[in-house]
């Protein structure tokens, strides 16, 4: 993962809550095999509609999405997140995530912000007009025009994995014994292998 | 020790290591595959020189892009996808129960059939709608393929401590009215993010009625109002429903097994930080109108009236669901006409599902203006269905009786709704698009997927039977 640590880009406004994953990127696009190319069908079916807001010609180079609640809700598809980060955005603001998006953001360096409604409200006000943001993820903090400045909360562990871009899998694997230890005191309940085929 | 609930217990058990300033790592017992949230992550370990750690504790099954009439698959796309399980499984060891063995299905139906999601145990999969196990008291989630990847290559996840929450459903199930209605009506109360960070346990009276068919479906909804996961402590249903399947425990590791699935139970005087209590004696048959879960009613009610919401954005969600579903306020449930019916899903294709849903059909006639489909939840499903004569019942009454799969609760298979096409579904999410773009889905439960079959429209099932 590519480490993150601070952000300026025209921020994409996408003021509805609920946007689940089936919207981000439809079920047609997840039969490819591969982890990339899949900016071209951000939001397919939307995309089609002449009003749909990304589709305002200076949210072009957005690299920030500011989003209403509850958004990524629904299927586990990390295709979501990739397809997000594809098309070039970094950083999601919103009042909430779901849960699994969520994960999944962090887990692949698109930088999940969860900032209270208002401030959120605050921040698609500021940049009505195409202005751009900063996100800071090591300052904690989002500033964009004028003296505007918004704080965010982070997870101190998740934030030092996206700062540093960290493999958690390799992080995981240096608790190798720890791992094995565990399996030799607890029986494992079940054996794949021996089911009738 | 402080008093515990059943999710404390499963947490508590699963912690390989619980560090301060970094998530605790928690043991998988069990890893379900299938083809569509895989490819990525077994390209991961390849890239990284990395093994499937367990793959004693995994298994993999085809289930979301296969086709479910016979012949075979047209579609490039998806039939690389399943050649990738394929030889994804055969490189790494992962037991694989392929389209045309005999055991596949969808890959929450087949955990429970094969009795391998049992009580106490961590499950994970790289599917939201894993929740399913939790009816056998089970901890089991779904995760995205970066975490598909996590578990194969060290068999453990790093997580957050989730909150609990629990649900009582208070009060008897009136005839006519099933497990569906009662998760459709408790996620429009309490809202589809209602649930989000926290593990939810179900309970009271009208949940210790249902059978584990009717419990998998309250489950399975779990992330409909985004919870983590869902659960229900075993009890005597779960331990009658399990015993003698091929991964259960058996002779003394049996009575053993029952031992320790008796102690799992949530102390009576454990506590939650949300209690919520769901009250199903006078409930009706639910059909939800809109664009997610949460935008359900009565079927002997009508679609809401965007002016009567106060709150412009509420108001704006609930004029942009009615233009989509292409509905007018008010418009009474009954009187909202189909195009299609779907049984099936990994919410409602087991086998009492059908059996409900042929009590309804036998002896009549699908409307002539409704094509209707039933789509067994795994080729072990569809074998006892045929046993018992329900094949026969459907196609006689004129459904269309297919082969196991997803089929088209997510269209990624060749059962899709057509633009502007109406469909009352058994399936678990009504987002748009989902069954096919432009389509418009109406989740419902069995018996009422039925009746509309029948009748053309909405309708209780209960006046169905009457009317009979």
């Amino acid at each position: 993962m590519k480490p993150f640590r601070r952000v300026t880009a025209r921020a994409a406004v996408l003021d509805r809550a609920d946007v689940d994953t089936d919207q981000i990127i439809p079920k047609q696009f997840l039969k490819r095999i591969e982890r990339t190319g899949y900016g071209e069908f951000l939001f397919f079916d939307w995309m089609k509609r002449p009003d749909f807001e990304l589709r305002r010609p200076e949210y072009a180079d957005a690299g920030i999405l500011l989003a209403g609640r509850n958004f990524g809700s629904g299927s586990s598809r990390e295709h979501a997140a990739w397809a997000l980060q594809d098309y070039g955005f970094e950083v999601i603001i919103a009042p909430s995530f779901g849960d699994i998006f969520h994960t999944n953001c962090l887990k692949i360096g698109l930088v999940p912000v969860v900032l209270p409604a208002e401030a959120v409200e605050t921040l698609m006000h500021a940049v009505s007009g195409g202005e751009s943001l900063t996100v800071d993820l090591e300052a904690q903090q989002v500033s964009g025009p004028g003296d505007l400045v918004v704080p965010f909360e982070f997870e101190p562990f998740a934030r030092e994995s996206l700062l540093q871009g960290l493999d958690d899998i390799a992080l995981t694997l240096k608790r190798e014994e720890t791992i094995t230890a565990y399996e030799r005191s607890h029986a494992a309940p079940v054996d794949t292998t021996a089911l009738p085929v | 020790m402080p008093p515990q609930t059943l999710f404390d217990r499963i947490w508590t058990s699963h912690l390989v290591v619980e560090p301060d300033d970094e998530p605790a790592l928690l043991y998988v017992d069990l890893h379900l595959i299938h083809e569509v949230t895989s490819p990525q992550a077994f390209e991961g370990l390849r890239l990284a020189g990395r093994r499937v750690r367990r793959p004693d504790l995994s298994v993999a099954t085809m289930d979301h892009n296969v086709p479910t009439e016979d012949g075979p698959i047209t579609d490039p796309l998806a039939r690389r996808q399943l050649d990738a399980l394929r030889e994804n499984c055969g490189e790494f060891g992962v037991p694989l129960y392929a389209t045309g063995s005999g055991r596949e299905g969808i890959v929450h139906v087949i955990g429970p059939e094969l009795g391998i999601s049992q009580p106490g145990m961590t499950i994970v999969c790289g599917d939201s709608h894993t929740s399913t196990h939790g009816a056998f008291g089970a901890l089991a989630f779904g995760i995205g393929t970066s975490e598909v990847e996590h578990v194969l290559a060290t068999q453990t996840l790093p997580q957050r401590r989730p909150k609990r929450m629990r649900v009582t459903f208070e009060g008897e199930l009136p005839p006519g009215v099933a497990a569906k209605d009662m998760i459709l009506a408790a996620i429009g109360q309490a809202g589809i993010s209602g649930g989000v960070g926290y593990v939810v346990e179900y309970d009271g009276p009208a949940i210790r009625t249902l059978s584990m068919e009717s419990r998998m479906t309250v489950c399975n909804m779990s992330i409909e109002w985004g919870a983590r996961a869902g659960m229900i402590a075993p009890d005597d249903t779960t331990f009658a429903y399990m015993e003698g399947r091929p991964g259960a425990p058996a002779g003394a590791d049996w009575e053993r097994a029952l031992d320790h699935w008796r102690s799992l139970a949530t102390d009576p005087d454990a506590t939650f930080e949300r209690d919520l209590s769901v009250d199903v004696s006078s409930l009706a048959p639910q059909v939800t109108w809109g664009t997610n879960p949460e935008m359900v009613v009565p079927v002997h009610g009508e679609v809401p009236d965007p002016a009567d919401y106060d709150d412009p954005a509420e108001r704006d969600a609930v004029e942009r669901a009615l233009t989509y579903m292409g509905l007018a306020p008010r418009t009474k449930i009954e009187d909202i006409s189909i195009d299609r019916v779907f049984i099936g899903s990994c919410t409602n294709a087991r086998i009492e599902d059908l059996r409900t849903a042929a009590a309804v059909v036998a002896g009549k006639h699908v409307h002539p203006s409704v094509r209707a489909l039933v789509v067994p939840g795994s080729a072990g499903v569809k074998r006892q269905a045929e046993e018992e004569g329900l094949d026969k019942i459907f196609t006689t009454a004129g459904f269309e009786w297919r082969r196991a799969g997803c089929s088209m609760c997510l269209g990624m298979n060749p059962d899709i709704l057509q633009p502007g096409e109406r469909c009352a579904s058994t399936s678990n999410r009504n987002f748009e698009g989902r069954q096919g773009a432009g389509g418009r889905t109406h989740l419902v439960s069995p018996a009422l997927a039925a009746a509309a079959a029948l009748a053309g429209h909405f309708v209780d099932p209960q006046a169905v039977g009457k009317a009979a």
